[in-house]
């Protein structure tokens, strides 16, 4: 097909219509709004950078961006060890591997808003009564602190997505020849001396993938964190997308709202490119 | 003899590991059988009678058939329409050797960078301008935020597939359109399964974007479940059993397909 063919724009016509609409017009006339006082319907005037710079004062904003960039780092760092480590248990040729692998993948499938809601049950009334009846008073009142929030969510998080960074990581470590272990059994090297200088190594370009998934998908988090402390106690919990989808739709401040949604979009598109960036150079290194 | 002790203690691991998998959906179920007052006396012991009232009462109330209906109508219509659309652009990108089609490429993989708070609150603006704050208008929206991904994985599918069948099919007399229903389209069909499965977990779970664009009659099962909630917070009993229901046809599908499932996110991912 050629540039000047009309089966080639024919094909493309659609996505191309969807994603512009869907996409990418929001996205410019959004940047637009955000520099006006735009309140759904119109605009009467430019207001330049004022709620930009209102935001450096919103503690509210800044206190989510805090809580998720911190619940962020946690999160993606539990999840690639403790995915890794499943992975590795499931490559192990167990009778129970298949099996392992379905239930760790289970949660996945679930929407975060369910999942949320579920794991409320288990913090608040399951923990409540452990805690009761074995008289360990930090199980009791959990969610009911900005603490106990956060674990909770990481908790949460970590029971729903490391079953899909565990596949991520088996797809990498089935791709590790075995004659590579058994040469080095044969040498006489132990389990974590083959880890660290055979599975490791060759397991690296997964990070590339799966460091990507998770932080920016850890960053991006609501449903989960409506439905299980809906931001509370206080708003401690509250994270970066929360704000902005309160501040735009409780709060009724659209464009204040949508400057707030700009920044998350740089945030993200930095974590990404960076994050890009610095594994590509790191794999060239190896 | 090191071996199997080695092994049997990695079993031993794994079973415990995946006991405190399940142990949310166990208490989930087993409280959902009990009334009220029970579950405030025992919440970790099986339920003392399997009593489906909690279930017959969340059932009506979730209005569950009419979420289901529009959770499957709104996920099948939307999902057969990316795959048709995103594997036709997948194709002309393919068989497009020009810069300009690299650059396409490259705008769709940049989509996906975009996360959905950035454009949602001008977006569903937009959609209510139109009038379009309806399922019809949320499956279009599906279409936008979810082809790039799948363009990107049809083109990476479609190195496989040589050009010179397209050649001996124009020979042939076909034309493209033919060409790429006949020929290409069936050869793409373990993608197509991928691209399927990657799209139903997302839409299915979905519940911000149905949540500002539908209304409370075309509600989806997760839209809903968020409402029964607001109602019913205190009253575990029901909403747990409301959350059962919700989980059930999730579970029923993985069942039966979960050997293509674990596949298609592990191929979803990789590429």
């Amino acid at each position: 097909m050629k540039n000047k063919d009309l089966s080639f724009w024919l094909f493309l016509t659609p996505v191309l219509l969807a994603l512009a609409i869907v996409v990418f017009i929001p996205l410019i006339i959004g940047t637009y709004y955000s520099f006006t006082d735009w309140n759904g319907l119109t605009v009467t005037k430019f207001v330049g950078f004022e709620h930009y710079l209102n935001i450096l004062k919103d503690e509210t904003f800044i206190d989510a961006l805090k809580f998720t960039t911190l619940f962020s780092i946690v999160a993606v760092i539990l999840l690639n060890i403790i995915g890794l480590g499943l992975a590795i248990l499931v490559t192990q040729k167990l009778k129970s591997s298949n099996f392992l692998r379905t239930i760790f993948f289970m949660p996945n499938l679930i929407g975060g808003l369910i999942l949320g809601f579920i794991w409320q049950f288990v913090f608040i009334n399951v923990f409540g009564e452990i805690g009761q009846s074995l008289g360990i008073p930090s199980l009791q009142g959990w969610l009911s602190t900005t603490n106990t929030g956060f674990w909770g969510l990481v908790i949460l998080t970590i029971w729903q997505m490391s079953g899909y960074i565990m596949i991520i990581y088996i797809a990498y470590l089935q791709n590790i020849p075995n004659e590579l272990n058994e040469a080095a059994d044969i040498d006489g090297a132990s389990s974590l001396q083959r880890f660290r200088h055979i599975t490791f190594p060759l397991v690296a370009p997964a990070f590339t993938v799966s460091m990507f998934l998770t932080l920016s998908n850890a960053f991006k988090i609501y449903d989960q964190n409506l439905s299980l402390t809906e931001g509370g106690p206080f708003g401690s919990t509250q994270m970066v997308a929360m704000d902005i989808v309160r501040t735009a739709y409780t709060r009724n401040q659209l464009a204040y709202g949508q400057a707030k949604a700009v920044i998350f979009f740089i945030i993200i598109a930095v974590i990404a490119l960076s994050q890009v960036y610095y594994n590509k150079k790191r794999e060239v290194d190896l | 003899m090191r071996k199997t002790k080695k092994r049997f203690f990695l079993e031993v691991i794994g079973i415990i590991l995946a006991l405190l998998w399940v142990v949310p959906f166990y208490l989930m179920i087993s409280n959902a059988f009990k009334s009220k007052v029970d579950i405030f006396r025992d919440v970790i012991g099986f339920p003392s009678s399997f009593n489906l009232a909690n279930f017959k009462e969340a059932f009506t109330e979730l209005n569950f058939l009419n979420s289901l209906f529009y959770s499957t109508v709104i996920t099948v219509v939307s999902i057969s329409i990316i795959i048709f659309f995103s594997s036709m652009a997948g194709y002309a990108l393919s068989r497009n050797k020009s810069r300009l089609s690299s650059t396409l490429l490259l705008v769709f993989v940049a989509a996906m960078l975009i996360p959905f708070q950035s454009v949602m609150i001008p977006l569903v603006s937009m959609f209510g301008k139109a009038n379009m704050l309806n399922p019809v208008g949320l499956i279009f929206m599906y279409l936008g935020f979810g082809c790039s991904l799948s363009i990107f994985l049809y083109h990476g599918a479609m190195t496989g597939i040589s050009a010179s069948l397209d050649e001996a099919a124009t020979i042939d007399g076909a034309n493209r359109f033919q060409i790429f229903i006949k020929i290409i389209f069936p050869l793409l069909k373990p993608i197509s399964v991928t691209v399927a499965i990657l799209n139903t977990i997302w839409i299915w779970n979905d519940f911000l974007l149905p949540n500002l664009v539908l209304s409370q009659e075309t509600a989806t099962i997760p839209l809903r479940m968020f409402f029964f909630f607001g109602q019913y917070t205190k009253q575990w009993h029901l909403a747990l059993a409301g959350l059962t229901l919700a989980i059930i046809p999730v579970v029923a599908g993985y069942f039966f397909a979960q050997k293509q499932i674990i596949e298609g996110v592990s191929d979803g991912a990789v590429k």
